[in-house]
This record gives C-alpha cells, structure tokens and sequence, in this order.
C-alpha cells in the first residue's frame, strides 16, 4: 500500500504528461473530412479555360485522379505550386484543378505565369462545389479512386515529403 | 478638457453606432434572417474555429450563411441542414456534438472526473474522522487567538 501511495503521484503525472504529448500533435486546423471513404460529390462545372467545355463526375470514374483545389488569390498555393509541378511532371496521375471562389482571367493569368500541372481545372465561380466537398481553405487536395470514392484529403499546401509517404504509396495501392 | 472628452463619447458613440449598422444583414425578409441567424448559431466556422457562422465574416461563413438561407426558403427543416453541413464538415462544425459512441469521453468525461473527486473527498474525509485525537496538531495559539 505504501508503494503504491508513492507511486501513484508518479502515474498521473506520465498520464497527463502523455495526454499533453498527444495534444501537441494534434492540429486543430485539420477537420477531418466525413467524405473519406464516401463517393465523390457530384459536380458539373466548365473548365476554366474554356467556358463551352462541362466536366462532370461520371466523366471521371474509371480512373484514380486526384483533385487540387486552389485560387488565384491563395497565397499558400504560390508555395505549394512548385510541388505539384515537379509531381505532375512525374506521375501518370491525372491531376485536376478546382479554381475555388476565382475570376476567370484572374485564374487563366495565374496557371500562365507559374505553370500548370493540371489536365484541366474546374471553374468553380460561387465557390458551391467547394462547399460539397466540404473545401474550407484553400489550398485542399483530394486522392479519388476508381470507383469515385474519396480515399485522402490533405489540407494546407502539399510538400514533397506528403506526397513521397502518402499520396504516391497511396496512388499506388489504388491502381495495383 | 471637458469637451475634449464630450467630443471623444460622441465620436466613439457615433462610430460604434454605424458599426451595428453595418453588422445588420440586409435582408428583405426579417424572418426568415432571424431563423437563418438560430441555426447559423449552432454551426461553426471552419476558417475562423471559435467563431459560428453567424458571427464570422469569412468568406465562407457567408456563403454558408447564404446556403442556410436557400434551403429554409426550399422548405428545408433546421435538422435537414445541420444533416447537410456535417456530411461536409463532419460534427466539428456542430457546436453541439452529437452523443455517440466517439463522443462519450467528451459529454461523459467531466461528469466521471467530478465523481471520482467526490470520492476521493469522502474517503479522505472518513478516514480522517476516524483518526484518534492525537494524530492532528494542536491548533496553533496564534489563530485560535485572533479568531
């Protein structure tokens, strides 16, 4: 009993200790998503570059792709951008594009001067197809398997290190 | 000084009142605003977390403000749209989460804490109690005295 009685302050403290630790790691800035694991919202919108041309969901089963959400007026997809060229440059993986809440010239002006590593870009005017997809900053990236199923959501900008331990194993998996 | 001070309570009378002026959405229909603004209440913001949709002035909370308004106007109930917001933002946008079984720590946990420190209160209490005299100290003159 009296070990114990010595012990016991001991205990506690690992304890709120190791719920500290935890807390630490969380991020509160990072809601999962509810769409994990749940078919991909439906959506029609025209390409950013060309107004005439309507994609929609269906157009994309059959395939894994992933789907990137950024703006023109989004500066921590100025940071991000450089990652998704130098991924989009290696991957088979089509990447598209939503142009969240964005003009059109303004976004047509921004993939001009930085590049763009997107087979196309969605242009999402009221930003109501951001809102299915739960987007709540920008910039948010989506992996969609073939079945049109939601399997990953990062938020914030990508970095090399995310898309080498998860997007890419993850890809890979999907298509195996 | 005394009307340096009256103009500086009117200047701030005045700018605090076109604040509430603008604050005041301008909607055609007060009625369905005040039930948008009760369930606008309940959710929160993604963008700015400690705030609800309803006092936020992120861009999102806005259009979100705007989605609650159309689907009330689509005859949808306050049950139908917090359905619809938390298939997109998950129970984090409730601020009332939902009893379940991920969420028994965080209803139940205070409840448990507060239990096991009545407990532990009583034991030590009872076990006092029976303590013979000659276990505590004899109060202390001083206090006893000024008491």
């Amino acid at each position: 009993m009296s070990k114990i009685r010595f012990l016991l302050p001991l205990v506690l403290l690992a304890c709120l200790v190791w719920f500290l630790g935890a807390g630490l790691k969380l991020d509160p800035k990072e809601v999962p998503s509810p769409l994990i694991g749940r078919p991909a919202p439906d959506f029609q919108l025209t390409q950013l570059d060309n107004a005439q041309t309507v994609v929609s969901r269906a157009d994309m089963v059959g395939q894994v792709w992933i789907l990137n959400v950024w703006a023109s007026w989004c500066a921590a997809c100025r940071e991000e951008h450089p990652v998704l060229l130098r991924f989009a440059a290696r991957t088979p993986v089509v990447i598209m594009g939503l142009d969240y809440k964005d003009e059109r010239a303004a976004g047509q002006r921004w993939l001009r001067n930085f590049g763009n590593p997107y087979r196309a870009s969605l242009f999402d005017e009221d930003g109501r197809v951001g809102i299915d997809w739960g987007v709540y900053g920008v910039p948010e990236t989506f992996v969609i398997d073939k079945e049109g199923i939601v399997r990953f959501k990062h938020i914030g900008p990508l970095t090399d290190e995310v898309i080498q331990t998860r997007l890419e194993p993850l890809i890979r998996s999907l298509n195996g | 000084m005394a009307k340096w001070i009256l103009m500086l309570c009117l200047a701030w009378w005045g700018s605090s009142g076109t604040w509430a002026k603008e604050a005041i959405p301008a909607a055609e229909n007060p009625a369905l605003e005040a039930q948008m603004m009760q369930i606008a209440k309940e959710l929160r913001c993604l963008v700015c977390q400690n705030q609800t949709i309803a006092e936020s002035h992120a861009a999102l909370a806005i259009d979100l403000r705007q989605q609650v308004r159309e689907q009330l106007l689509a005859g949808k109930t306050s049950d139908q749209i917090y359905t619809y917001m938390t298939a997109r933002y998950g129970d984090f946008v409730l601020y009332r989460p939902p009893l379940k079984s991920s969420t028994y720590l965080l209803w139940l946990g205070p409840i448990v804490l507060m239990v096991l420190g009545l407990m532990a209160l009583l034991l030590v209490l009872h076990r006092r109690s029976k303590l013979p005299d000659n276990a505590f100290d004899a109060d202390d003159a001083d206090i006893s005295s000024s008491t």
